[in-house]
């Protein structure tokens, strides 16, 4: 799996919601992608659109060459962590990551097995009777993730997952990330708001500005002159 | 995360209003039983009141169960499917049944079910001869049907619109079935409305009276309440007439008890940023399915609401809005049932701080999270004691000199209980999560006290506060019960005036003033659902 | 937010007060009057305002009515406040009730003669003066039921898919006319005609009302109401469809009467009160506004349409006492026979 090499292809989307417009154009290929942009550009809006919770009115969606645009969002190979709310609250930390493999609950000694490997690798061994309640913040998002790990979907979607941990756990959860990734070579696409995060994780930086694709390149290249002035201001701006 | 003081003051204001709501049941009661008549010393258990009790509480049952059924579908239905053109008036149209008179919808009713009603000409018109009779069981539970599950809908739709917006996005990314996000997701918070909502229709229903009796068919259908009437109003035996409420509130009660270890686990999880989006319910074959049981409930609703406008707009409105009584009878209308929808607020709000601050005290542990637990069903209980009880020891212990002067706060404190129970289901919920997202946030930045009120809870709390008032006061303007007790010509209501026109054979002026309640209902209801439907969520 | 609520309610309640204090009597005559009658009675369709209009003009006094749902609710308020009671008048009580009423030993002895009134069925009472009457009868719609019953042999023994709206013996007062009325008739085979006649039976009402409105819809082809209900159709609706079918056996009757109590704080008053319930001053009201027979004769003769109505062969009436005596145990025949399946 490791040899692989995942591409998403946003071809000339249109989607339009309450007379605001938002224009993508995009081919993705390298490992972990984050997207940045000022609040309501239209960031999540992209994932949402990857996702499948929001219809283009033109273009088309391709994930490994597969034109998605019209599939279900369960028909599409991907996986999603959101910033909370990833658990299900009354089902035990066991059961929401087995509903990564079957949401119908029937899961072979194999099944178990990977769910006990997953929460191992995530720091969740022994946590499998737990209530998502008596989680802490990242511990949570940890569970979220072996979720995805047993989904064993190439893509993974992420929504500003780190947006409520302090800083200190924002670190050592990307650092848990990129060797997820190395791993299992899941292609990696995570909306954040830290330019921080843009440093520390990508591999490609796409940034969005009103609902249009202001930059998309490696993050070197990002503070160059020829990038978005919006752009090198985020970046050169640890508060923004 | 509260203050001592705050602590303090949560505890002392929900144990007021337990104690007031217990004091004032209990004085009544006391007034009855000190009157000096003597009872008739008529056994209280003959075979009479055994047929009288197996029939309460079976149609009492049945109505709960079929209400909550049908609720279930019509709101997973309707949650399913956010955005669609006229949702907002739908969701309003649910909380209109439950506020109208109960002669004025079972009127409805039977215009559209009756001997002669549409259902049975569309039957006639299809060849079937005999027109087919709801009088019976069948009657009464169709009418506690029509009254209550709008309601249960409506408060099944609040939990799941309640439901973290992420579980949704999640579920149908995981590929969840419709079963299977029933199973995981939908169940796991009806479960825990379920018993709450059913023990409201429960108790709706156990003390049914002039439904019981206008669509039973004969006295085989008979229900406590009505034992009740009969005690204290025809036999003047108040003995008997408190005996057989406590009886009431006994078997009721423990018919609540065994409801309530049906009640799943308390939970948190709530969404601050996603609207919902339901990505399950875009399907063709599930739009067709939603839209389909839409339809129905709706028409279901929406059928004896037209009867009752078709049948009102024969009547001269014009003269009748014109007329001093009718405007003075508004007027008084509104006097009693906005102060009502307030006291059933407060009531509503002190209850449910003291089981939060009770909750939060003892960790969710132990007896005393137990007790807070029970707090609210058990102070529901009040709903059971009959207006009549109330009202007649009331009236007992003001003597006939005050009787007149103190009339109006009797009528509005006894309306404002009855509606309590279900502004409670409203505002419970709503406090509770509000809590859940403020509390450790306040508490870090130290606001406290009157900021807390006016910074946090208040702009928080006000649009459910709102509504609960404004629900609360729909129930009481449709109230007949405890305005007729105190009857007197300074004191006269709308549906006083329906009934003294439906008395004096002025059908049409009835039917006409029964279209203007509705109206009112309507337009209180209004003030309940907000008339944006959420927006959708932009980028955070 | 508690503390704005408060401010909410309290400014309603004060709102609540205002709205029906303002409302009271604002002329204050020396002399007072309060009547404690019925509602129907006092609203703006019934006797009550022209009634009160006529009797101020000869006594140089106000009256007062207090008005609660029906006569059964009458009683409970006088039995709740007993000697207390600020009613000089107590109006709107039926035969049926008289017995009660006296019982309680509030009402003192109205003085009047009554010589003069004419009620059918002989009723005499040193203590209450009857000011009206009817007897009940079976309405239907002329438009959907061509062959009424001609007795109330026909009634229960008739084709059960014509239906009849009864009003309930255990909450109203026409439920226990008709359960006297059947009594009267059958005597100890009213439990065989009841459970004959259960099955044209549409469904047993809390009231009047209810079922007069079932009715009125269509529901129903047949009521348990008034001989003279359809004089109200007549007159007012100017239609003759609503007709009361004349029964062979006769009728049942309900006489409403007035009795003044001991407690009155100005007997005289009371007492001439009474004098003027009889007199045609009060008496002309009667027909159009209450839709019951008056006891005297009338300054000008009744509308043409209570020349049309129904004049009962026979009057069934029973002593107030033997009702007293046996209505609880005659209910109970009745629900054991409505009840069986």
């Amino acid at each position: 799996m490791t040899a692989e090499r995942h591409q998403i292809r946003i071809d000339r989307l249109l989607f339009t919601r309450e007379g605001q417009d938002f224009r993508f154009d995009l081919a993705l290929d390298r490992p972990i992608t984050l997207i940045a942009g000022a609040s309501g550009s239209g960031k999540t809006t992209l994932l949402q659109l990857i996702a499948g919770f929001e219809h283009p009115c033109e273009g088309r969606i391709l994930l490994d060459g597969l034109d998605v645009t019209r599939l279900h969002p369960s028909q599409r190979p991907i996986s999603l962590v959101f910033q909370d709310n990833n658990l299900f609250a009354h089902l035990d930390i066991f059961t929401n990551v087995a509903l990564g493999i079957s949401p119908g609950l029937s899961l072979s000694a194999l099944d178990r097995e990977r769910i006990a490997g997953a929460l191992e690798r995530t720091g969740l061994g022994g946590y499998e009777k737990r209530m998502p309640a008596s989680l802490s913040g990242g511990e949570r998002q940890r569970a979220a993730f072996a979720r995805a790990l047993v989904r064993n979907r190439p893509f993974l979607l992420l929504d500003e997952p780190f947006a409520a941990l302090d800083p200190a756990l924002r670190v050592s959860m990307g650092a848990l990330l990129r060797e997820l990734q190395a791993e299992t070579g899941i292609m990696i696409v995570m909306v954040t708001h830290l330019p921080e995060e843009v440093e520390r994780l990508a591999d490609h930086v796409v940034f969005i500005e009103r609902g249009q694709i202001g930059f998309s390149g490696p993050p070197a290249r990002a503070m160059e002159a020829d990038a978005p002035p919006a752009l090198r201001a985020f970046l050169g701006n640890p508060d923004a | 995360m509260l203050t001592a003081r705050e602590r303090r003051r949560a505890l002392a204001g929900g144990g007021l209003a337990l104690a007031g709501m217990l004091l004032f049941a209990a004085l009544a009661t006391v007034a009855l039983l000190r009157t000096g008549l003597a009872a008739r010393g008529d056994p209280l258990f003959d075979p009479y009141l055994w047929r009288v009790l197996r029939f309460t509480v079976l149609q009492a049952v049945l109505s709960a169960m079929l209400s909550v059924l049908l609720a279930i579908p019509f709101a997973r239905a309707l949650a399913r499917q956010p955005h669609f053109p006229g949702r907002v008036w739908l969701v309003r149209l649910l909380a209109l049944p439950l506020g109208l008179p109960v002669i004025t919808g079972a009127l409805g009713l039977l215009e559209v079910w009756g001997r002669k009603g549409w259902a049975n000409s569309l039957l006639h018109l299809l060849g079937v001869p005999e027109p087919i009779s709801i009088y019976g069981l069948s009657g009464i539970l169709l009418a506690h049907v029509f009254f209550n599950f709008p309601l249960c809908a409506r408060l099944l739709l609040a939990g799941l619109e309640r439901l973290p917006a992420e579980y949704w996005l999640l579920s149908s990314n995981l590929g969840f079935t419709p079963w299977q996000l029933f199973l995981h997701v939908e169940w796991p918070e009806i479960r825990r409305q379920v018993p709450g909502m059913a023990g409201l229709v429960l108790m709706l229903a156990a003390t049914s009276f002039t439904l019981v009796l206008l669509l039973g068919g004969g006295p085989a259908a008979t229900t406590l309440e009505v034992a009740i009437y009969q005690a204290l109003r025809f036999d003047f035996d108040p003995p008997r007439a408190v005996s057989l409420a406590l009886l009431q509130i006994a078997l009721t009660g423990s018919l609540l008890l065994l409801l309530s270890f049906l009640s799943g686990r308390e939970e948190e999880g709530t969404s601050l940023t996603l609207s919902p989006r339901r990505p399950d319910g875009r399907t063709a074959g599930r739009r067709l399915a939603d839209g389909l049981t839409l339809a129905l409930g709706t028409l279901f609703i929406l059928l004896p609401l037209s009867a009752i406008l078709a049948s009102g707009l024969k009547a001269d409105l014009v003269r009748l809005v014109s007329e001093p009584l009718f405007l003075r009878a508004l007027a008084t209308s509104l006097a009693i049932a906005l102060p009502a929808g307030a006291l059933a607020v407060l009531l509503a709000v002190a209850i449910t701080g003291l089981r939060l601050t009770l909750l939060e005290t003892s960790n969710g542990r132990g007896l005393t999270a137990r007790l807070a637990r029970l707090a609210p069903g058990a102070a529901s209980l009040i709903l059971l004691f009959p207006p009549t009880v109330l009202g007649t020891g009331w009236f007992l212990m003001a003597g006939p000199s005050r009787v007149e002067s103190v009339a109006p706060f009797l009528v509005v404190t006894i309306n404002g209980l009855m509606a309590f129970p279900f502004v409670l289901r409203i505002l419970e919920p709503a406090i509770t999560s509000h809590r859940l997202r403020t509390a450790r946030l306040a508490a870090s930045l130290g606001i406290t006290g009157s900021n807390r009120l006016r910074r946090i809870d208040w702009p928080g709390l006000k649009r459910p506060v709102w509504m609960g008032l404004c629900f609360g006061a729909a129930l009481s303007i449709g109230d007949l019960g405890a305005v007729a007790l105190f009857s007197s010509d300074r004191l006269i209501t709308l549906p006083w005036l329906l009934y003294s026109r439906m008395g004096s054979y002025r059908t049409e002026d009835a039917a006409g003033l029964a279209l203007l309640l509705a109206l009112l209902c309507l337009a209180l209801t209004l003030g309940g659902t907000p008339a944006g439907n959420r927006k959708p969520s932009h980028d955070s | 937010m508690t503390a704005r609520l408060n401010g909410i309610l309290s400014t309603f309640l004060t709102a609540a007060v205002a709205a029906t204090l303002l409302t009271a009597p604002a002329r204050a005559a020396d002399k007072e009057l309060t009547i404690y009658t019925y509602e129907s009675f006092t609203s703006e369709w019934g006797p009550g305002p022209k009634v009160k209009e006529a009797f101020e003009k000869t006594c140089d006094c106000t009256v007062n009515y207090v008005s609660v749902a029906d006569g059964v609710a009458l009683l409970s308020r006088l039995k709740l406040e007993g000697a207390e009671s600020k009613a000089d008048i107590v109006l709107g009580l039926d035969t049926n009730l008289v017995a009660e009423a006296r019982e309680t030993g509030l009402f003192a002895a109205s003085g009047v003669d009554t010589a003069a009134t004419k009620v059918p069925g002989d009723f005499k009472d040193d203590i209450f003066v009857p000011y009206d009457y009817g007897h009940f009868a079976v309405i239907y719609d002329t438009q959907t039921l061509k062959n009424p019953p001609k007795s109330l042999k026909e009634l229960v023994e008739g084709d059960p898919a014509q239906k009849i709206a009864i009003e309930d013996p255990r909450t109203s007062t026409p439920g226990l006319g008709l359960l006297l009325w059947v009594k009267s008739v059958y005597g100890d085979k009213a439990p065989e005609a009841w459970a004959k006649l259960k099955n044209r039976v549409l469904t047993v009402t809390p009231g009047w009302s209810e079922a007069y409105g079932l009715f009125t819809k269509g529901e129903a082809p047949m009521v348990l109401s008034y001989v003279t209900s359809p004089a109200y159709h007549m007159v007012e609706e100017k239609t003759d469809r609503y007709q009361a079918a004349a029964f062979s056996e006769g009728h049942y009757i309900q006489i409403e009467v007035a009795g003044m109590l001991k407690g009155s704080h100005d007997k005289d008053l009371a007492q001439s009160f009474l004098r003027f319930m009889i007199s045609p001053a009060f008496q002309d009201i009667i027909p159009t506004t209450n839709w019951m027979m008056p006891v005297t004769a009338t300054s000008t003769p009744l509308p043409d349409a209570f020349g049309k109505l129904v004049t009962p062969s026979k009057t069934f009436l029973m002593a107030p006492e033997e009702v007293a005596r046996n209505r609880k145990a005659w209910v109970d025949e009745w629900l054991a026979a409505m009840s069986l399946k």
